[in-house]
């Protein structure tokens, strides 16, 4: 292996809202962006090009953003890259990144994944039927809802399982000053008590629809030295994918999730995942994919992933905090939220998470997912250097 | 850092119109195949994969994840994607080879132009609150860039029917291209203006069509081709959206990419310029001489495949080292109205 180096310098979020009516496309993500270069103490000279990503852009009708966003982003007379890779993108977009420094090409990289959901209307957007191809029409949450019925049945987990999970993460935003829904109030009961929208999945446990950007400083080896309180050092990354619909496929415990999870831990040196790692970002858009991705991830054996979630060892103090930001359920700018998994994982091993931050994290993992539980993107960063 | 290679391309016939779905993934199956016979390789060997395509060319969202399907259905594979021409996955695939990560790549870009009315979707890349709403199409921008190099004296309208001629005659050789044959310049002046002043000649057709590029580590290429194509230098560069804001007779970040590069010995170029005086523009830019051969294939003017057209210029410069015409060549792709994104690979026989 010739990879170089690479850390993370600064994060940086907006405020993620229903509807950000008070910017543009390019105020959002200038919004993350100044956050993150402040964080990381660097000027526009240190940048020397940009990674954008983002979903569909169907989502708010510009076609290849990045063009028009060239100057917002300053990346004029830089090398601007752009990634699209579903909802996993926001962690794609991260290690693309990522390789312009392992690669050695570059010493600093701006990078930035936005979603402006409320410009228009994303189920629309999601609803087109194109020919020869299985027609779903039910939105995210009637598409992923047999399958969180399909995890029930295989593993025998009791119904209230999702309900802590919403509850926790979403107690868990009320600590993170940029999330969209903060909730302190929420209960295991009120959740359960929430209309049910697509069986078995209820209205508390569903992500909401945010207007929202992420950003990232990336740096070299001497970068990442020069950060006070230290940078987050990249230890191993990972994509993987497998396409939508096809005999045999597991949409439960998907393959292509199983073998990007292997390829992590095995190049970050972790045998043990559930003791080694300290605290995980994991996608979690409706609540019941915590366990599953538990399961996916490694971190227990299927089947066993719901026990984890219901002893508590979830929640922030836990023997694996997971989602301490709030994660997706508490946010959800599609294009951003891998990213924003990706830089809450960072920022746990800086030190710099806030009110949420989880005592003594020295390795975490990033993690998105997308499309049809097809595209799988992670990370795992560390205080110290791999 | 290895040293990273073009080991293998092909491209789909490009054409006005395929019969395929929306997305025209179909006219990856067969070039897919085309690479994997040349090179030896099966799906399996492949260590990364990465697409560039657009929702917009097709009209739905995510239509990339389709393509998946034409790779085949298990095990899952390594793979990104980019929402720009292909030849910016090829960069993403070349920084992975660098990385030694992965020690082989397959790139592929693909795009149905017919789907829609290519002019009309490609105002939607405008600045979305002050511009696309005045629905400027992209012929109507050329033609402004066009006319103020007219007004500038860079250009006359006779020196861009001459670039279309040539661009013709040299297409007669690639069974690929669209338009091909000998046109006589001053018939072609004859013909009435589209986007005045630039005439149906100094437009290249709406193209559908796909490509498929092998990249490998220099080591691993040389078990894959003969005379593998090393990539010794890639660069790419954006410049203003605002079109206001820059010199449109210029093209800044084609300029500024060559700097980094070195352009000495550059036998042939491969330049995505989809209307004639934006050769004009990127030639100067590029500081060529006369006796740079411009687009041996007939370049984007006899066919421009939208989101696989940079690519194949990558893949034609490679292609001409692969059998021994060229020891050094210089291929460029494009992105964005009026030129504003540019990338530039230097290839060299070694």
């Amino acid at each position: 292996m010739t990879k170089q180096l690479a850390a993370v310098l600064g994060t940086g979020q907006t405020h993620h809202r229903a509807k950000r009516t008070d910017v543009s496309m390019p105020g959002l993500l200038r919004e993350a962006i100044d956050r993150a270069m402040a964080d990381a103490q660097v000027g526009w000279d240190d940048i020397e090009a940009v990674v954008l990503g983002k979903a569909p852009d169907l989502f708010e009708g510009v076609m290849m953003p990045e063009l028009f966003l060239a100057d917002a982003l300053g990346a004029n007379g830089k090398p601007l890259l752009r990634v699209h890779t579903a909802g996993s993108v926001g962690g794609s977009t991260a290690l693309v990144a990522t390789s312009l420094i392992q690669s050695g090409v570059h010493r600093r990289v701006l990078t930035v994944a936005f979603e402006k959901q409320s410009e228009s209307n994303a189920m629309w957007g999601l609803s087109i039927l194109p020919p020869f191809q299985m027609p779903v029409g039910a939105g995210a949450g009637g598409y992923f809802a047999p399958h969180v019925r399909s995890y029930i049945r295989r593993s025998g987990a009791p119904e209230h399982i999702g309900a802590i999970v919403a509850a926790k993460d979403r107690r868990n935003g009320a600590l993170n000053p940029y999330a969209h829904l903060r909730q302190t109030d929420i209960t295991v009961e009120s959740v359960q008590a929430s209309q049910m929208l697509w069986d078995p999945i209820r209205y508390d446990e569903t992500c909401p629809s945010s207007d929202g950007a992420c950003a990232m400083v990336l740096g070299d080896e001497a970068s990442g030295d020069a950060v006070p309180g230290g940078a987050a050092w990249v230890h191993s990354t990972a994509m993987r994918t497998e396409p939508t619909t096809f005999a045999g496929r597991d949409q439960v415990n998907p393959q292509a999730g199983r073998d990007a999870a292997a390829a992590l831990w095995h190049e970050a040196g972790i045998t043990d995942p559930l003791s080694e790692v300290d605290v995980a970002e994991i996608y979690v858009p409706f609540s019941w994919f915590e366990p599953m991705w538990l399961e996916n991830l490694g971190f227990t054996a299927e089947g066993e992933g719901w026990k984890v979630t219901e002893a508590g060892d979830t929640a922030i103090g836990g023997r694996l905090p997971v989602n301490p930001s709030g994660g997706v359920l508490s946010s959800n700018p599609i294009g951003a939220s891998g990213m924003l998994r990706f830089s809450e994982a960072a920022k746990q091993v800086m030190g710099r998470a806030g009110d949420y931050q989880v005592d003594g994290a020295r390795l975490a993992l990033g993690h998105a997912y997308g499309g049809g539980s097809q595209y799988f993107s992670m990370w795992v960063v560390g205080s110290h250097k791999p | 850092m290895p040293e990273v290679a073009v080991a293998g391309f092909a491209q789909a016939p490009n054409v006005r119109e395929t019969a395929g779905t929306t997305n025209g993934v179909e006219m990856l199956v067969p070039i897919l195949a085309e690479v994997f016979a040349a090179t030896g390789l099966s799906k399996q060997d492949i260590g990364f994969w990465c697409s560039g395509s657009s929702d917009y060319l097709a009209g739905r969202a995510f239509s990339f994840i389709a393509a998946v399907d034409a790779i085949g259905a298990f095990p899952p594979i390594h793979e990104s994607h980019v929402e720009m021409d292909a030849a910016w996955a090829l960069y993403e695939a070349w920084l992975k080879i660098r990385t030694g990560e992965v020690d082989t790549a397959l790139v592929y870009g693909f795009g149905k132009a017919s789907a829609g009315q290519l002019r009309r979707v490609l105002a939607l890349q405008l600045d979305p609150y002050v511009l696309a709403p005045l629905w400027p199409d992209s012929l109507s921008l050329a033609g402004l860039q066009a006319r103020l190099g007219l007004e500038a004296g860079l250009w006359s309208e006779k020196d861009l029917a001459e670039v279309a001629a040539r661009a013709r005659a040299d297409a007669t050789d690639n069974p690929a291209a669209q338009l091909s044959g000998r046109v006589d310049v001053a018939e072609l002046l004859d013909t009435p203006y589209v986007a005045d002043p630039l005439r149906t000649h100094d437009i290249a057709p709406v193209t559908d069509g796909a490509a498929v590029l092998v990249l490998a580590s220099a080591e691993r290429a040389r078990d894959l081709v003969d005379r593998p194509a090393i990539l010794t230098g890639v660069e790419h560069r954006v410049d203003s959206p605002v079109l206001g804001a820059r010199d449109l007779t210029r093209s800044p970040s084609t300029e500024a990419a060559a700097r980094a590069l070195d352009l000495d010995g550059v036998e042939l170029a491969e330049l995505h310029a989809p209307f004639t005086h934006q050769e004009l523009i990127l030639r100067r830019a590029l500081g060529l001489n006369g006796d740079v051969r411009i687009s041996p294939s007939g370049g984007a003017l006899t066919g421009n495949p939208m989101f696989s057209a940079g690519l194949a210029r990558i893949g034609e410069a490679a292609a001409r080292i692969h059998r021994g015409e060229a020891g050094k060549t210089l291929a460029h792709a494009t992105s964005g109205p009026v030129l504003q994104q540019n990338l530039l690979a230097v290839l060299e026989a070694r």
